[in-house]
């Protein structure tokens, strides 16, 4: 019985992020975590932390950009 | 200096914060106002403070917690999580001032849950059905607000000023909800979320890059940067999909 609500309790909460994070969108949350994989090895060489800021910000538009493109194509 | 820069990004975040919780406290006051005119205003002003205890436990709860997590790891985690919702949040806004979604209509949803609620039978003591439809519409409104309050708040060890902004920005959309009622279709819901969505990707992109030791160029008030550049190419979005739209139509 506990199990059961514990079980019921941890599915809807992971059902939650599942919502609040990707949703209708998992494009912008692919490139998202992909960016920060790779801005986070950019970023290990002292000369490459600018380049790490400059990737940032663009691929952040360019995800924005591709969802707009997508929800806007099928219509 | 050091004043300018400190008060610049505490303005932003006084203004994301504020923005953030207004928006989804018009559409759970929509919910609530509608409640209690169809079903009596105890259960949803009961239901309604129920919802808000739930959420002050939660902040209370997480608030403290998240303090104690190394300041690098909490912002990588909570910037990344502010460009994910940030995105979601000026996408929906771009599709909506661009005519490709609907704008969010609080006539519409009034009027749907008035219908949905009229044709339930009333109980002469306890009303549990508005008291769960007000509980349900400020506690889901209300947790994307705690999930913006305390991300925001812990990231910029400014926990008690995001606190206090969302505190003042309930009772300010709370004291307009009870003068304007059911005129809050006449909120520029829409613009309102494009500014928060703004803010958040710019905390997001400022916080995920602070998280991986990226050292911004003017420190703090790079946000400021960020701000700028997002709104100019929501700008431009917006301009290029309506002009778009409106090909389509004529066409």
């Amino acid at each position: 019985m506990i199990a059961a609500r514990l079980l019921r309790a941890v599915a809807a909460f992971g059902r939650f992020w599942w919502d609040f994070l990707i949703g209708d969108t998992p494009e912008i949350f692919v490139v998202i975590v992909l960016a920060l994989v790779v801005v986070g090895w950019l970023s290990l060489g002292a000369h490459a932390a600018l380049a790490a800021g400059i990737v940032l910000p663009i691929v952040a538009v360019g995800a924005l950009v591709h969802s707009l493109l997508r929800a806007t194509r099928s219509r | 200096m050091l004043a300018t820069v400190v008060s610049s990004s505490a303005v932003v975040l006084v203004g994301a914060v504020f923005l953030a919780t207004s928006v989804e406290m018009v559409e759970a006051l929509t919910i609530v106002v509608a409640v209690g005119h169809t079903r009596g205003w105890r259960s949803a002003l009961e239901g309604t403070a129920a919802a808000l205890g739930v959420l002050a436990v939660l902040v209370a709860a997480f608030g403290p917690a998240l303090v104690h997590v190394p300041l690098n790891v909490l912002r990588l985690v909570v910037g990344g999580v502010l460009l994910i919702f940030g995105l979601q949040w000026l996408r929906k806004a771009v599709l909506r001032a661009s005519g490709f979604k609907a704008l969010h209509d609080e006539d519409a949803i009034y009027t749907a849950t008035v219908r949905e609620l009229e044709a339930l039978e009333t109980s002469p003591q306890r009303d549990h059905v508005a008291f769960v439809m007000a509980f349900k519409g400020v506690f889901l409104e209300g947790l994307e607000v705690v999930i913006a309050v305390l991300t925001l708040g812990a990231s910029a060890h400014r926990l008690g000023l995001a606190v206090v902004v969302s505190l003042v920005a309930i009772v300010v959309v709370g004291t307009a909800g009870v003068i304007v009622a059911r005129q809050l279709s006449a909120v520029p819901e829409n613009a309102m979320k494009l500014g928060v969505g703004i803010m958040l990707v710019s905390f997001g992109t400022f916080w995920s890059g602070e998280g991986l030791r990226i050292r911004w160029p003017g420190s703090d008030t790079m946000l400021l940067g960020f701000v700028a550049l997002y709104a100019i190419v929501g700008w431009i979005l917006i301009a290029s999909l309506r002009a778009r739209r409106e090909r389509e139509v004529a066409a």
